[in-house]
């Protein structure tokens, strides 16, 4: 790792000895403790790990929805602990798109208005929102029920339309937490298909969080597992 | 985030719960109703009371008298002044003077003779006195029988009903439309040389018994004249006259018409004894624009030389009343804003607790905590805005209802109704303004509680 040559590109997102403590009782918990990762541009990662592993944890650090206790989160040669919180969320809308197990849609607003939502905090023109949010929603192949409401989606349909939302500032990163989690297999399957063909064709690093090697083995090139906070081992995949 | 977004977002988030934030800008709007029917009522009231000053004639006018006159009526005055004798007399070009002060409308002599009005034969003694036009204001007129003067120096006469009363007893409304002869005394002047023969006297001359060192024999003549003059109406009570005792005038000419008969007056002998022949006044009433404008007039003729007078004072205490009034009314009409105040606390609180996920998604993707801090302030400035709207139209109807309550209850009196609510334009930006204000201060708690949130926290998977 140390001896990477410097005509290379510079990795999308790198940690260094990260730490994320929370105080229990008397005591801590070190959701993370002393993790040190390097995730190279364009890259599908996934973050493996038993429940309370640190998962989540790892990903909104690299999200900036969190701060490390200690250590470094580096993107693009910028520490996200030295950030302000305005830096941060500025970090978060323009170069980060989130997926979450819960879909986490806002349920009284349209489809169209759940991916124009990111779109209103970057202060992206009114007369350029319509466009790319079409856009988006047909990179995840959606182009009906558009004036519907979340609840009105099959749990595929209602991760498809966050996946849009996620891609309406055009991140470089995504970041996904269980996106398989709320859906039955088939369903899934077809969501991570669809999600390393945007990694292929956009060029996003993606990260993702499961407890399903078998999954992540199929469409990740490299798995990362966590235990106890703490990075266990990694695996490169051909 | 962009302006319109902000509110675009916050009036949605308002229609999301449509009841809780529909009663809580209702309360709102109550407050600002009580508010604003308060403050107008302390509007209405005020207004009532100067217009009902301003009717008298009182508050936007200074009496002017020489310092030779009247001595001992203002003890303090007269010591300053240490010879009384070489004080300006309101002559001619005094007058001149103060009709182009700033914001002198009118300077009227008080005019003040006494004459008799022949009618059917008969003799009436009474004190003959000028009127200007702008006297058609004064609160006297508001129950004229018959009509004002047709002008400045019509050959007209009104006069006071019980001197009508005097000359037809049985029904003085007749004289309206009569004609009547005015006898008065007319001030001559004589030629320095002249030696005032074959001329029936009234009223002294320094004439021959002058010693006068200087030569200075100049004087005037009193010459019994007549003048026809039409009755066009009667009043009940002397216009300006609520400071008078002595010498009630009860026959009113027009002001100008009472100048050019050159009537002789008791200013006259005077200043025929001090000599120097000029016509001289006794009292000049100086109308002011505006009562707040009096204090200012009257220090500028002070100066000149003259003594003043006028009813300051009582307007200062009026307005020191008008603005405790004002207060506590604007106090009690507060109290219903700060209940509502509260609501609203209490419905944004509510509204961050319930949308906890929901601004942990808006940070989670791209919300700043400033974004959310807004997006809650302007939902609370939206509520103080249609509550402010709503309060108004409640106010306006409550107004409305004291209006004609009072009216109502006057009529029975057999008063003439009166607006004792007033509603100014001000009033209605400015209720807006505090409603919008106070809702912002209230959302402060609740904003920055929400900003505060932790997206981490909220966006938890249970
Ligand atoms: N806010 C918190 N306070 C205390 N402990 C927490 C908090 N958030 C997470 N943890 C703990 O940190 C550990 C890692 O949690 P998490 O990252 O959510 O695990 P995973 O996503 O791998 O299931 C768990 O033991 C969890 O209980
Ligand atoms: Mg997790």
């Amino acid at each position: 790792m140390d001896s990477v040559p410097s005509s290379r590109v510079p990795p999308a997102v790198q940690t260094a000895n990260v730490c994320r403590y929370y105080p229990m009782g008397g005591g801590i918990i070190r959701a993370v403790d002393g993790i040190s990762l390097t995730i190279e541009r364009g890259e599908f990662v996934a973050l493996l790990g038993q429940s309370g592993s640190g998962k989540s944890t790892l990903l909104n650090l690299l999200a900036g929805l969190d701060r490390p206790s200690s250590g470094s989160v580096t993107v693009q040669g910028r520490d996200l602990a030295k950030m302000s919180s305005e830096e941060l969320a500025a970090y978060r809308r323009n170069d980060v798109g989130m997926v979450f197990q819960a879909f986490h849609l806002i349920p009284s607003m349209t489809i169209t208005e759940n991916v124009e939502l990111p779109m209103r905090f970057a202060e992206v023109d009114r007369a350029e929102r319509g466009q790319r949010v079409r856009e988006s929603l047909e990179q995840v192949g959606l182009g009906k029920r558009l004036e519907h409401r979340p609840s009105e989606l099959s749990g595929g349909e209602q991760q498809r339309v966050s996946l849009a939302r996620a891609l309406a500032n055009r991140p470089s990163l995504l970041l996904a937490d269980e996106p398989t989690g709320n859906l039955d297999s088939r369903t899934g399957e077809d969501i991570l298909n669809l999600i390393r063909d945007l990694s292929l064709s956009l060029g996003m690093t993606v990260v993702m969080v499961t407890h399903e090697r078998a999954l992540a083995e199929r469409f990740a090139q490299r798995l990362v597992f966590l235990g106890d906070g703490k990075l266990l081992s990694q695996e490169a995949l051909a | 985030m962009k302006g319109y977004d902000l509110f675009e977002l916050a009036v949605r988030n308002l229609r999301q719960s449509k009841l809780r934030n529909g009663l809580t800008t209702v309360g709102i709007s109550v407050g600002v109703a009580s508010l604003v029917a308060m403050l107008s009522l302390g509007v209405g009231l005020q207004q009532l009371a100067t217009r009902r000053l301003a009717g008298s004639g009182m508050f936007d006018t200074v009496f002017v008298t020489s310092k030779q006159d009247f001595r001992g009526f203002d003890r303090e005055d007269d010591q300053k002044t240490e010879h009384p004798e070489n004080a300006p007399v309101l002559d001619e070009p005094a007058r001149d003077a103060m009709t182009h002060l700033q914001y002198v409308t009118e300077v009227e002599p008080e005019i003040r003779v006494m004459g008799e009005i022949v009618s059917g034969g008969q003799t009436h003694f009474g004190f003959v006195t000028g009127l200007p036009m702008s006297a058609r204001e004064n609160e006297a007129f508001d129950n004229l029988q018959g009509k004002f003067f047709s002008g400045p120096s019509a050959e007209e006469v009104i006069l006071l009903n019980d001197f009508a009363k005097e000359i037809d007893p049985k029904d003085p409304k007749e004289l309206i439309g009569q004609e009547v002869t005015l006898r008065y005394g007319e001030r001559q002047a004589l030629a320095p040389d002249s030696e005032s023969a074959g001329r029936p006297q009234l009223a002294g001359t320094p004439g021959g018994g002058s010693n006068s060192a200087s030569g200075d024999d100049f004087g005037f003549s009193v010459v019994r004249k007549t003048q026809k003059l039409k009755v066009v109406g009667i009043i009940e009570e002397e216009p300006y006259g609520g400071m008078r005792t002595v010498s009630r005038g009860r026959i009113f000419l027009p002001v100008d018409l009472t100048e050019k008969l050159n009537m002789a007056q008791f200013t006259d002998m005077r200043s025929s004894l001090r000599g120097g022949g000029g016509k001289t006044y006794m009292t000049l009433t100086v109308r002011v624009k505006d009562p707040g404008k009096v204090a200012q007039v009257q220090d500028a003729i002070n100066k000149m030389g003259f003594r003043t007078f006028s009813v300051l004072d009582a307007t200062k205490s009026l307005r020191r009343f008008f603005t405790v009034l004002d207060l506590f009314l604007g106090i009690f009409g507060s109290l219903a804003l700060a209940v509502a105040t509260l609501a609203i606390i209490n419905t944004l609180v509510m509204a961050v607790l319930e949308r906890r996920r929901e601004i942990g998604v808006m940070k989670a993707i791209g919300a700043s905590d400033r974004d959310v801090k807004r997006l809650f302030f302007a939902e609370a400035g939206a509520m103080g805005f249609f509550g402010g709207v709503l309060g108004i139209a409640l106010g306006f109807a409550i107004g409305k209802a004291i209006n004609v309550g009072t009216g109502i209850y006057l009529h029975r009196h057999q008063l003439p109704s009166e607006a004792v609510w007033i509603l100014p334009p001000w009033l209605i930006g400015a209720a807006i303004a505090f409603s919008i204000v106070v809702s912002l201060l209230a959302g402060l708690y609740p904003a920055s509680r929400a900003a505060k949130l932790d997206p981490v926290q909220t966006l938890k998977y249970e």
